[in-house]
């Protein structure tokens, strides 16, 4: 538990989740985005931009199941890249790794459930 | 015979805990490969030379269209590897590894760095000069190379690394991320997983061993 004790906060579903999607992270997401969601160079961005995260948050299920590209603007810098889905999660999946991006890169305290995956991925086609 | 760098490696990890216990001044990095021995005759005594296993001279262009050479490596340490741009699995692993590595020696001419794409078919010099750019390389002291399919693989069996199209790998290519470690006599003095955090720590040991050998 460690790795939460800078969101004393969370309750214990939130830490299962995080735990469970710190596992699927470092397979599906580490080599781009880091260990620590730093990024690489100009090439892939950080996950660490809290007011992207946020505001971005009902996208977040879309841009894991089925990729992203085009310009966005992650910590004030442009970033133009390709990133390859990953339509074999599913969507405890996501909502594991979703939870342990937010509270761990971003500054939320909540689990990121099975129901927002589900809805957000209706909502964002 | 195709013995690959795993059989080596495992060899290289032996050695290196034996050599532990030995005073580390005198610390000396092994020579990978396969050897033959030669008998030559010099003022009428016969002599047996080593030869050990070296990178061949090689042509390819590199991220600016221009021909790099093995006699740009001349008298240069330099690290090589196997990669291509869009590679989703252990490519950005490794070479975030290697920028360490770059990062570390920029602007030291006694070390360069030679990434070669494995995917001739996409990656053209435009595409790799976009892709070093956005990694932070910023002189030439790291080269980024595309040549015909023959020629890449060619030089990857003398580098010792596996590398193969491969249409169920992710990406499309299967290859191993070793970062392989030549000294100025075009030898590989050791390799590494690029992958591998520990492995990555032995290299800026190595590096600095096979420096002090110079
Ligand atoms: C092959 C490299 C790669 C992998 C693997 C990868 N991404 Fe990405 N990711 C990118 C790139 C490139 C972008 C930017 C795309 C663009 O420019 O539109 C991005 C953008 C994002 C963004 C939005 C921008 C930001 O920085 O917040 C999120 C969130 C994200 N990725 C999460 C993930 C998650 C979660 C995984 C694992 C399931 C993952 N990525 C796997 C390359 C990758």
């Amino acid at each position: 538990m460690l790795i939460f004790s800078c969101q004393p906060n969370v309750s214990i579903e939130t830490a299962q989740y995080a735990i469970n999607g710190q596992k699927l992270y470092v397979t599906h997401c580490q080599s781009c985005h880091g260990s620590k969601g730093e990024g690489l160079g100009m090439l892939y961005p950080p996950l660490t931009d809290t007011t992207y995260l946020k505001e971005n948050r009902g996208m977040l299920p879309r841009i894991i199941k089925s990729g992203m590209n085009g310009l966005i603007k992650i910590n004030g810098k442009d970033y133009e890249g390709n990133m390859p889905g990953n339509p074999e999660l599913t969507n405890v999946d996501i909502a594991y790794i979703l939870t342990y991006i937010t509270t761990t890169f971003g500054n939320s305290t909540d689990t990121y459930t099975q129901e927002e995956v589900k809805n957000n991925l209706v909502n964002y086609r | 015979m195709k013995l690959k760098l795993t059989t080596y490696v495992s060899a290289i990890v032996f050695s290196s805990v034996f050599v532990g216990c030995t005073e580390t001044s005198e610390t000396k990095l092994p020579i990978i490969g396969e050897r033959a021995t030669e008998e030559r005759v010099v003022d009428g005594r016969t002599v047996v030379d080593t030869i050990y296993h070296q990178i061949p001279p090689f042509a390819f262009l590199n991220q600016d269209s221009v021909e790099i050479t093995d006699r740009d490596f001349d008298d240069k340490v330099y690290v090589a590897n196997f990669f291509f741009t869009h590679c989703p699995s252990i490519c950005p692993t490794m070479q975030r590894n290697l920028l360490k590595v770059y990062e570390k020696y920029k602007d030291d001419e006694r070390i360069a760095f030679l990434s070669h794409s494995i995917d001739f078919k996409y990656d053209s010099p435009s595409v790799l000069k976009s892709y070093a750019e956005k990694l932070g390389v910023t002189n030439d002291q790291w080269q980024f190379v595309t040549g015909e399919k023959k020629k890449i693989y060619g030089i990857a069996d003398k580098y010792l690394v596996y590398t193969k199209e491969d249409q169920d790998a992710p990406g499309g290519y299967d290859h191993q991320s070793y970062l392989v470690l030549i000294d100025p006599h075009k030898r590989i003095r050791g390799a590494y997983d690029g992958t591998n955090d520990e492995q990555v720590a032995q290299l800026f040991d190595d590096l600095k061993t096979l420096l002090k050998e110079q």
